[in-house]
């Protein structure tokens, strides 16, 4: 298939006549080809939440997990190629070890978030290695509170109320546009991100996924944490209730 | 368990003599020194400021040896500066203090320095920290330290309590300080203090004929 950036695209080192990096683009494909990836900041906290595609009925349910943790008041959602998110979550657990070592203190999640862009970016230079194929999602509480940043392959970061990425992240950003980020607490989020996930889930081209959701919090004491499975289950039940609903209305 | 040994100053090395104190109060810290700067007898420098600041809100108190606290106080500046610049904000006192700390410990074979860290935060409020020669690290309600520290012991503890006002604690470290300058060989010449509180830094200075006095003989 002769693509769009003919020529200009077979290196990172290399702009093409308009001022693309192609290889960078391409790398972003990657993460829109993976499983969709949520993070919301509610009032008093961040729900990662994450659709894992379930390849084959072999896998054991519940392993293979997607949330990571990279320090106790960290957690890490992404989409895109799996062992490059591996990687970046073991960079971002020594960038935090190294400044709690440093400061005898928590990392802030901008830190985190500039540390973490700026390596990635780092990626995008040399023709001798390939960009990340990730998007990251950082949920972070710290002193000033919950935040939410995303890094995107090209190294961009921004910080968000709620943000996805993957291949539903087109409607899962219209579904999160429609809630009042600031005045939901983690608990309704918990129930809203569960909902998103299973609205943006396609039964047709994909078969069989799994919800992965996790928050940091009050309710968490501040770490990171898979959600209580009795939430999880109320949450899902929900989802799947308002998803027959909307099936009804037709 | 081996003991530190105390002060050995490198060939040509001024040591600090010093009394030094830092005192918490209701709103802010006090931090308070003598002035007196000796190599062996002869006092190198009568007028010393022994109170350095390491940040807007946050001072530090050394005593030992001249040359070894300057170097510490100035990297730790350094790493303060480079902490507002990237976090945006003002750093805890708790952060000073460790980085204090960090240095200490890992270079104690070569420092000899006893260092208090005192300031004001938006997190804690006042807070006063005290770093020994091995690199320990302590939070205090106050602190004193230096040659002159060993004689004014008894009256801090019969003195201090918690919740002072302003002038309760400034009229304290005066009277403390005063008191080891007074017995004390090493310690000397003015008392220089300052007031850290959420609005800044207030300095205060007595010159010498002006100490307060106690039972003289």
């Amino acid at each position: 298939m002769s693509g769009i950036g003919t020529g200009y695209d077979l290196s990172a080192s290399t702009y093409s006549p308009d001022g693309r990096i192609f290889q960078v683009e391409y790398a972003h494909k990657a993460v829109d080809n993976s499983g969709t990836a949520i993070g919301i900041r509610a009032k008093d906290g961040v729900v990662l939440a994450v659709e894992k595609l379930v390849q084959s009925k072999l896998l054991v349910p519940g392993s293979n997990k997607r949330l990571m943790t990279a320090d106790r008041h960290i957690g890490v959602a992404t989409a895109g190629l799996l062992p490059d998110a591996r990687h970046l979550v073991n960079r971002a657990r020594e960038e935090a070890q190294n400044y709690r070592d440093f400061y005898r203190a928590p990392i802030p999640g901008k830190m985190i978030a500039d540390r973490l862009g700026g390596y990635v970016q780092a990626y995008t230079l040399y023709s001798s290695m390939r960009p990340f194929g990730v998007s990251t999602i950082l949920g972070t509480v710290d002193r000033s509170g919950p935040a939410l940043y995303m890094i995107e392959p090209s190294g961009v970061y921004y910080g968000y109320h709620g943000c996805a990425v993957g291949k539903g992240k087109q409607v899962a950003k219209t579904e999160i546009e429609k809630l009042k980020l600031t005045h939901l607490t983690c608990r309704e989020a918990v129930k809203e991100a569960a909902r998103i996930i299973y609205v943006v889930h396609d039964d047709v081209k994909d078969k069989e996924f799994e919800l992965e959701i996790s928050w940091v919090c009050e309710e968490s004491k501040g770490r990171h944490e898979f959600v209580p499975k009795d939430l999880v289950a109320e949450a899902e039940r929900l989802a799947k209730a308002s998803l027959e609903d909307e099936m009804d209305e037709d | 368990m081996e003991v530190m040994e105390s002060a050995r100053l490198k060939p040509g090395e001024v040591n600090l003599g010093t009394t030094i104190m830092a005192v918490k109060f209701k709103e802010g810290v006090i931090v308070g020194a003598d002035s007196r700067t000796t190599t062996g007898s002869y006092i190198a420098n009568r007028v010393t400021d022994k109170l350095t600041p390491v940040h807007d809100r946050i001072f530090c108190c050394r005593s030992g040896s001249a040359a070894d606290t300057q170097a510490v106080a100035d990297i730790v500046h350094y790493y303060l500066q480079l902490y507002t610049v990237q976090e945006g904000e003002r750093p805890p006192v708790e952060t000073a203090a460790n980085l204090f700390r960090e240095l200490v410990y890992q270079n104690k074979d070569a420092l000899s320095a006893g260092i208090i860290v005192a300031g004001w935060d938006k997190y804690k409020g006042p807070s006063v920290y005290s770093i020994n020669l091995g690199g320990s690290l302590n939070e205090q309600p106050f602190s004193i330290g230096g040659s002159g520290s060993t004689y004014i012991y008894g009256f801090c503890d019969a003195n201090y309590h918690d919740g002072m006002t302003k002038e309760e604690a400034i009229k304290f470290t005066k009277q403390a300080v005063a008191l080891a300058m007074s017995r004390d060989g090493s310690s000397g010449g003015v008392i220089r203090l300052a007031v850290i509180t959420e609005e800044g830094v207030e300095r205060h200075f007595v010159p010498g004929n002006e100490l307060p006095r106690f039972w003289e003989g």
